[in-house]
């Protein structure tokens, strides 16, 4: 067995372990990358809080997350719970609506840089047919951050999949028996099918708000953190106080900051889950 | 479905039929669904028909739906303009190599923890399960150091060599897979004399066709978008990601960004992983189902 797992284990040895412990180390030095490390105990950790930066991209973040997350859970559960009925056409919706999601990345920044551009792209001219006349998005600080929890709203398809394949899983002699006691639309929907797809709901909300916290691409190629630092996500402010002002210590103590976030979270919805989420065949 | 009386010859089927035009939902689903579809496409639709506009109809106000003459010679440009056939093929050899890696290393390890269920075995499995949250930023910077004492900053290497060591996700999904193999075929094997790697080789892999293909489907796709990484580790112009080339063109040394040229880098950027999807649709679908990966 270890043969075969032997280039995960050093590959786990080498890429995460060493890191997380040396990063660890860092955040409590004040280091530059060229000379050695200098221990200054907690002074990076004290630094952080008094930062006004850091507290901006902390408030950018979970303003972010706390937004686009959940709306995008549901509108990629509206899209799938229309597509789960029978209805003309379904396969081509389902391939349209996952079609953006194939623009992920650089090319969707660049698509959206054009679409929120207010003298030529296409969201103020949509806008505009409704007789709105659009901000100026990504050059505003007070709509930037709300330009790109729309854009992410584009890539609900993927979720709409996880969602499909999780609907298909409520087998259909609990619809029945549910209708067959009188129960509507509305109350299977409640009573039977949010309870079963339950567990691909709370997945979904874990591995989307981790990805959340973890926003760069959109902050890099679209807005550089700006206007004024209202896109100054977490990473983006974590990758330029390390590789544009080379304070490895200082960065580190951020990374360490994400990573005990990231765990608590995991641990806290993970917690949650036992408790409210239900899985097939009772308790676990 | 409530407003409709059980219908008695379809009742045995598992979705009830509906008669469409008596039924409202299914309209005002339809409806809906029509919008929705139709807003979702618009970019794209625009992303295509923009790429195709000369710079001066790029500026008119409203935009144009189809270009009033079709320039197709701003493909060339973006080809004269950035290095992009190199940076398309460093992005191409870069995302070949990861995924040959990631294949490579992932299903020996997944082969690993499906078959040994001896003592320790499932520590260990934890051990890998607990990276799958590891956020890539929390270890950048030591990573980032290693490969610069390695002297690796300004290659290929950092984007490469970490896929040929596995990557959590890949190995779990692979071996779920290799879990559902049954036991008699690697006795079988083994009553042959058949070395355990040569059982993997033979028996295991031949039969994961569909996971090892939704695996380098993912593999090759987070590669393709990558650009974090990239960005801290490739310097020079010739060896440039796809990625990190187009984020360059929104920077500030362009007075007006070249629209144009934004709009056939995002459709010539996009080509691969259209082309991945129309071969293997249902590997794709499989993948984000199975892990979780969007």
């Amino acid at each position: 067995m270890y043969l075969f797992i032997s280039p995960w284990l050093i590959g786990f040895l080498v890429f995460a372990l060493y890191p997380l412990l040396s990063s660890l180390y860092y955040s409590f030095t004040d280091y530059d990358i060229i000379h050695p490390p200098q221990f200054i105990g907690l002074a990076n950790y004290a630094e952080m809080f008094g930062n006004d930066l850091f507290w901006k991209s902390v408030t950018v973040t979970l303003r972010y997350t706390l937004i686009s997350v959940p709306i995008q859970l549901l509108l990629a559960l509206g899209f799938a719970l229309l597509l789960n009925q029978r209805i003309p056409l379904r396969g081509f919706f389902r391939t349209a609506m996952y079609f953006p999601s194939m623009v992920s990345g650089v090319a969707m920044s660049l698509l959206w840089y054009w679409i929120f551009n207010p003298q030529i792209g296409l969201f103020n001219y949509m806008l505009s047919w409704f007789g709105i006349r659009g901000p100026a998005w990504l050059m505003n600080p007070d709509t930037a951050l709300y330009a790109l929890m729309i854009m992410s709203f584009w890539t609900a398809g993927s979720g709409m999949i996880l969602f499909l394949a999780g609907l298909q899983g409520v087998p259909a002699s609990l619809v029945e028996a549910a209708k067959l006691d009188g129960a509507g639309r509305f109350k299977i929907f409640l009573h039977v099918t949010l309870p079963m797809i339950s567990p691909v709901l709370l997945f979904q909300l874990i591995m989307g708000m981790i990805d959340s916290f973890q926003v760069f691409t959109q902050a890099f190629v679209m807005t550089q953190g700006g206007p004024n630092y209202s896109t100054w996500f977490y990473v983006y402010n974590l990758y330029t106080s390390a590789f544009k002002e080379y304070r490895a210590g200082y960065s580190s103590a951020l990374a360490w900051v994400l990573l005990v976030v990231v765990m608590l979270f995991t641990a806290l919805v993970m917690k949650l889950s036992n408790r409210y989420v239900h899985y097939e065949g009772g308790k676990r | 479905m409530s407003t409709l009386p059980a219908a008695g010859p379809q009742a045995n089927n598992a979705v009830p039929k509906r008669r469409r035009s008596a039924d409202p939902v299914g309209i005002v689903s339809f409806i809906a669904l029509v919008v929705t579809t139709f807003l979702m496409l618009l970019p794209l639709f625009f992303m295509v028909s923009t790429s195709l506009k000369s710079k001066k109809e790029m500026l008119k106000f409203p935009p144009t739906f189809l270009p009033e003459s079709w320039q197709w010679s701003n493909y060339k440009e973006i080809f004269e303009t950035l290095s992009f056939g190199t940076m398309y093929m460093n992005s191409l050899i870069i995302g070949i190599l990861t995924v040959v890696g990631t294949l490579l290393s992932s299903a020996l390890a997944a082969y690993g923890f499906a078959r040994y269920r001896g003592k320790g075995s499932s520590t260990w499995f934890l051990l890998m399960l607990s990276t799958m949250m590891l956020p890539y930023p929390a270890i950048m910077i030591p990573q980032f150091i290693l490969f610069s004492k390695l002297n690796w900053i300004d290659t290929f290497l950092p984007l490469i060599v970490p896929a040929f060591f596995g990557s959590a996700y890949n190995i779990f999904l692979l071996r779920q897979f290799f879990s559902t193999l049954p036991d008699e075929l690697f006795d079988a094997g083994r009553i042959d004399g058949c070395s355990e790697f040569r059982m993997w080789r033979q028996i295991a892999l031949p039969l994961s066709g569909p996971a090892l293909a939704t695996v380098a489907i993912f593999a090759f796709i987070y590669s393709w978008n990558d650009l974090l990484t990239p960005v801290l580790y490739l310097s020079s112009t010739e060896k440039l990601t796809l990625p990190v080339g187009m984020a360059s063109l929104t920077s500030s040394r362009f007075r007006i960004p070249p629209w144009h040229l934004l709009m056939v880098a995002s459709v010539l950027a996009m080509l691969p992983i259209v082309t991945l999807f129309a071969v293997a649709q249902k590997r794709f679908v499989e993948g984000i189902v199975l892990t979780g990966i969007k």
